[in-house]
């Protein structure tokens, strides 16, 4: 059986799940930790302009020296990470270098490297001139856009890699494994490859671990985080991260920490195991395609619940492809109103210094004005569950333009309002509200042979001599 | 009329400009009375104002779980929806605020 958990849901999670979870569950096998939603690559791409360094989730590095007395203390627990973003491979020289620093030089560090797709969507659009009559590549999967409508505007492509380089990254000794983009389940399958030896075509066996990846993959929302009935979750401030206990046929117990909050129910996993999904009966992944409708989930014990029966078939012959192009920018500003009618003063208010940017020349594309605590998240639906009568409400006002300026005026003005707005505005210590760089996405495929993934070893030992290098076409 | 929270509960999530929403019976009483009652067609009614497209209904038996998928309902979704909720956290929640009328009382 192989003991996985995961310390990180997303760029942002708690520093210190890694180590308490270690402090907590000495055998575990390996940690997963993920950093990567569907447009951090471009905010890191961004950020890399300013800062090299910023290529990476630096987060990572500092969980990794977090873990210097667990392994300093013969912890022998493996990391396996999408912390790499857009450089893997810088990401592992930092790691390496805060190891070798601990003296640690006996720990191996592995990236793996390939899902970098840019350089392929570019000569497909620089050839495309030439063939006419071919199909769009790379056409847009929601919209079925073709590319060259975004061509000169893209940042960043990267395909969703599977597990079979975290495999082979493993079996070559790796003790910390450093990804870029890859599918969040492959992160655990990929040690279930290399530990139970499974084949590319152990579909069913795969696809129970993809099931156990899927369910552990977003941190505490295993164990009672984000769900329906969230007030009656016990201890639910200090919500544990999960545990995936796997056996060599796949099926797994999901279950926490003992010491922390939260729980761990069939309720907590069913919400979990249909989060962020379509079609249940064809869950696509790079190494198996789930099928969920013969999954049985049952609880086997306090904050312990089996999950069985989950089938696989073959994965799709392409990759899917997360890229994202430049698409103006954009702002939000937030102001609260308290008094009689707060939420008409509001709108008023919101709607005035729109209109007074745009009698000045601002060109924006499109603006919103929301009076939150009146339903604003879903307008038009709430209406009913809500007091229009409030008599307070925060005001938030977007705008969004092709180019900068516009939208870096509406950031200076808005404080205005709290001198020509409606007596009882307030909640302006927060200053200017930030410019954003708006990153369309554009989900695409790319065929299998199109992607070279690599592996690179480094043995933690001072200088580079002892860098290994493998590569391989993954098809 | 009771909201549908009283017999369910729900998970939402978004993927680009879609977003999933999950319902599961808290009995299979009421799982048997969502499944017959729940369809995608007052499910796109219910999520119209928010722009959205054609929803798809996938039933999930065993997990007692219905699972609406619903294009275009984000505003842009991810980095470019200029919504409060540009990822559908709000959506499950919404939801389970439905009206409904079941022949029981739970």
């Amino acid at each position: 059986m192989l003991k996985i958990a995961n310390a990180s849901g997303f760029w942002g999670d708690q520093p210190g799940a890694a180590a308490r979870l270690l402090a907590a569950r000495p055998d575990l096998d390996f940690l997963t930790l993920d950093y990567l939603a569907e447009v951090s690559l471009s905010i890191m791409a961004i950020l890399r302009a300013k800062d090299p360094s910023a290529a990476y989730a630096q987060d990572f590095v500092d969980v990794v020296t977090s873990l210097i007395p667990y392994f300093q203390g013969g912890g022998r627990a493996r990391l396996v990470t999408n912390a790499g973003g857009l450089d893997p491979l810088a990401c592992g020289a930092a790691v390496r270098n805060a190891l070798t620093q601990a003296g640690l030089s006996q720990l191996r560090v592995a990236m793996v490297t390939g899902d970098d797709v840019l350089p392929q969507l570019r000569q497909a659009m620089a050839g495309s001139g030439s063939q006419p009559d071919r199909l769009p590549e790379f056409a847009n999967l929601e919209t079925g856009a073709p590319l060259a409508t975004v061509a000169d505007r893209l940042v960043t492509a990267n395909a969703y890699l599977g597990a079979a380089a975290i495999a082979d990254a493993l079996r070559a000794g790796a003790d910390i494994v450093i990804t870029g983009r890859v599918a969040d389940p492959s992160l655990t399958v990929g040690p279930c490859i290399a530990h139970f030896g499974w084949t590319g075509d152990d579909y069913d066996r795969l696809a129970g671990a993809t099931i156990a990846g899927h369910l552990i993959e977003c941190g505490t929302q295993a164990c009672g985080g984000f769900s329906t009935d969230w007030l009656d979750v016990p201890a639910g401030h200090d919500v544990g991260f999960p545990i995936a206990e796997i056996n060599p046929d796949g099926d797994c117990v999901i279950t926490k920490p003992s010491s922390s909050g939260g729980a761990v129910t069939v309720r907590t996993i069913k919400e979990q195991l249909l989060y962020e999904v379509g079609d249940p009966a064809a869950y696509l992944s790079p190494d198996v395609t789930v099928n969920f409708l013969g999954l049985s989930v049952a609880q086997a014990g306090t904050d312990r619940v089996s999950v069985s029966g989950a089938c696989g078939t073959a994965p799709p012959d392409n990759y899917k492809v997360s890229a994202a192009y430049r698409d103006g920018y954009k702002a939000h500003g937030l102001l609260t109103i308290f008094g009689h009618d707060a939420v008409r003063k509001a709108r008023h208010a919101g709607e005035g210094l729109l209109r007074r940017l745009q009698e000045r020349g601002c060109m924006f594309r499109e603006t919103l004005v929301e009076c939150l605590g009146t339903g604003a998240s879903v307008r038009g639906i709430a209406s009913r569950m809500v007091d229009t009568q409030l008599v307070e409400t925060v005001l938030r006002v977007s705008v969004a333009a092709d180019t900068r300026e516009p939208v870096n005026r509406f950031t200076r003005e808005i404080a205005s309002l709290v001198t020509s707005g409606p007596q009882g505005i307030t909640g302006y210590a927060t200053g200017r509200p930030k410019v954003l760089p708006i990153f369309g996405y554009w989900p695409c495929l790319i065929p299998r042979q199109s992607v070279a993934s690599a592996i690179r070893v480094l043995e933690a030992e001072h200088g580079s001599g002892g860098d290994r290098k493998q590569q391989g076409v993954r098809t | 009329m009771i909201p549908l929270r009283e017999i369910a509960f729900a998970r939402s999530g978004d993927k680009g400009n879609s977003a999933n929403v999950a319902i599961f019976g808290r009995t299979p009483e009421a799982y048997a009375w969502i499944r017959e009652h729940l369809t995608a067609g007052r499910v796109e009614e219910f999520f119209r104002p928010l722009g959205v497209g054609a929803v798809t209904r996938y039933d999930v038996p065993n997990l007692e779980a219905l699972n609406f998928v619903l294009p275009l309902v984000l505003g842009g979704g991810g980095s470019r929806s200029l919504r409060i909720d540009a990822q559908g956290k709000t959506l499950g929640m919404a939801l389970l605020e439905m009206p409904i009328d079941p022949p029981w009382q739970p």
